[in-house]
């Protein structure tokens, strides 16, 4: 049972086999057992998720089932829930209850979704390790001496260890993708516009994107097709976005005639050489399936991540300026006056990195600097994109590695900034160019999961879905578990 | 290149006590010559993007849809009197 997905408990669900409250009993349970290990959830209210539980099975008895009536789903710590703390694993928001569930909260409460808890993240999203989170690091059920990924890695480390099936994540530079690989999930990053942002604390609004995070793609599927859809509330969210059949999209079982992009800037020197064995071999598999491997070329993509750390901080400065401690959020006790209640309420309440990122913002939009770094920065953003319209000309789809490496070990990394955001190297351009983008497991590295990336044109999920479910089809890397948390609590 | 922290931070309304903008100094000049690469693309004539997607702003009936939902949204604030912000006094 711990390491079902979604699919498998509406199935036993839909056949009377087990109720919501018995599923989330025993996920309550493994959290009980576990969440000391890996510090995934940072808040968790076990009588607010039976409470939730036995409202779905009460509708079941009443009702047809909703699209996810009764599956437990735990939320990122940066989605505004009206039930419990907000606090995107800040001091700035401790103690933070949002006034309103954001949109997506309230799109899976409406589709008969049990929310389980919140997970750990970085501090406002930034971090590609977990370990600038107020609320402490959390580890990597195959390696506790190795990072999650980030910034979703509480949301990674609770769906791995199967202390949930499914999760929810936030993706800006690559934060649902590189966990999920580094922790052997899937991950979806849909397309630009496709989720509403409403809700979600905002870190860099032309990037963030939410998804699912999953142990299939067909959940994944499952889950994107309820978050998806306009929201009047979120001018960014898009009305009339391209669709089709979610779950549909997922029954491929070949590969015939797909032409596959493989851009050799995504395989280059430094990479870890066992990451980019399986990855090739990955696309091997691909062939056998029918597809066709073509070599493209991205000429930009050595500049991605130089564009995203002038764009993301600019936009994140501007973002959390909102922290001003009037409205919301910590303020320092006996301010002398306005400016100094600004200042040090600002200084107490924000880690480090987020410090970092919002000078670094401030400084490439001060005056005399602007051109130089956001308006290139901006321009260069253009022909990143323009790199993809022109190999979609060419291929249907992309295949990469999501991660030059595997999971690294916890600290390894903290006193270098830019050795850090070198890590999001192969998944910050498909946030700059808006594009859709999953990863999904495929083989081992130093005994710690790789992933495999599929980037696809802007709205064209489906054409993802279907190469991810063929080679899960093909393949058994989903349904590896990580052997310290299997077995033990809650088997039913 | 040489980063006036203090400015900049202060700009950013964030007090950095001088230890901590020593750490950053150095930091923050690694981060900007690492940008600093952008200088090498060629980009003459390149729009920058304004939106990723090819669309245009939304637009919607000019109708009041928010209800009044003051004591909730206040709720949070660090301090509040009679549905007023309180912060300390701006003028003398």
């Amino acid at each position: 049972m711990p390491f079902s997905t979604l699919t498998d408990i509406q199935a036993k669900l839909s056949a009377g086999e087990t109720t919501a409250v018995q599923v989330a009993q025993t996920y309550l349970d493994r959290i009980a057992q576990y969440n000391d290990d890996l510090n995934a959830f940072v808040h968790i209210d076990p009588e607010h998720v039976l409470a939730q539980a036995e409202a779905s099975d009460a509708y079941r008895a009443k009702h047809d089932a909703r699209p996810l009536e009764g599956l437990p789903i735990a939320v990122k710590d940066i989605f505004c829930t009206q039930h419990g703390p907000t606090q995107c694993c800040s001091n700035i928001l401790k103690g933070f209850e949002a006034p309103y569930d954001a949109h997506v909260i309230t799109r899976l409460r409406e589709a008969g979704a049990v929310l389980v808890g919140k997970t750990n993240m970085d501090e406002f999203a930034m971090g590609s390790s977990n370990e600038t989170s107020a609320f402490g690091g959390c580890k990597n059920p195959w390696n506790t001496d190795c990072i999650p990924g980030g910034s979703s890695g509480g949301s990674a480390a609770a769906v791995a260890a199967a202390l949930t099936p499914a999760a929810l994540g936030t993706d800006t530079g690559g934060s649902i993708r590189q966990p999920a690989s580094l922790t052997g999930i899937v991950g979806l990053k849909p397309t630009y516009g496709r989720v509403s942002r409403r809700g979600i604390i905002a870190f860099a609004s032309s990037l963030d994107q939410a998804g699912p995070m999953t142990r299939t793609v067909k959940d994944a599927a499952l889950l994107t097709s309820i978050m998806a859809g306009h929201d009047a509330g979120d001018a960014t969210s898009v009305a009339d976005a391209p669709s089709f059949d979610w779950l549909k999209a997922c029954e491929a079982k070949d590969m015939k005639g797909l032409r596959i992009g493989k851009p050799k800037e995504y395989f280059i020197d430094g990479m870890n050489e066992e990451v980019r064995a399986q990855v090739e071999a990955a696309l091997q598999k691909c062939q056998e399936l029918g597809a066709e491997i073509v070599d493209i070329s991205l000429p930009h993509t050595e500049y991605a991540v130089a564009a995203y750390y002038v764009i993301a901080p600019s936009e994140a400065s501007t973002n959390l300026s909102r922290y001003d401690a009037v409205r919301f959020g910590h303020r320092c006790d006996n301010p002398e006056d306005l400016e100094d209640m600004y200042a040090r309420s600002r200084d107490e309440g924000f880690g480090s990195e987020v410090k970092r990122r919002i000078l670094t913002g401030t400084f490439a939009l001060s005056s005399g600097y602007y051109d130089a770094y956001y308006l290139k920065a901006q321009q260069v953003r253009t022909l990143i994109s323009q790199d993809f319209k022109a190999a979609f000309e060419q291929v249907d789809i992309i295949a990469t590695p999501t991660s030059p490496v595997p999971a690294f070990k916890s600290g390894e990394k903290t006193d270098d900034p830019l050795t850090m955001y070198l890590s999001d190297i192969f998944t910050i351009a498909v946030n700059l160019a808006g594009l859709p983008g999953l990863s999904q497991p495929c083989g081992f590295a130093q005994d710690l999961p790789v992933g495999l990336q599929w980037i696809a044109p802007a709205w064209q999920e489906d054409k993802i879905l279907a190469a991810a479910s063929a080679y899960e089809r093909a393949t058994d890397w989903h349904t590896k578990t990580a052997s310290a948390f299997a077995g033990k609590g809650g088997e039913s | 290149m040489d980063i006036d922290v203090k400015k900049i931070a202060n700009l950013s309304r964030i007090r950095l006590t001088d230890d901590e903008a020593k750490a950053l100094a150095p930091q923050l000049s690694n981060i900007v010559g690492y940008i600093d690469k952008l200088s090498e693309v060629n980009t003459n004539g390149v729009a920058p993007t304004a939106h990723p997607h090819d669309v245009a702003m939304p637009q919607r009936a000019d109708v009041v849809t928010n209800t009044d939902r003051r004591d909730a949204l206040q709720q949070p604030a660090p301090h509040t009197e009679s549905g007023l912000y309180v912060v300390p006094k701006v003028i003398e």
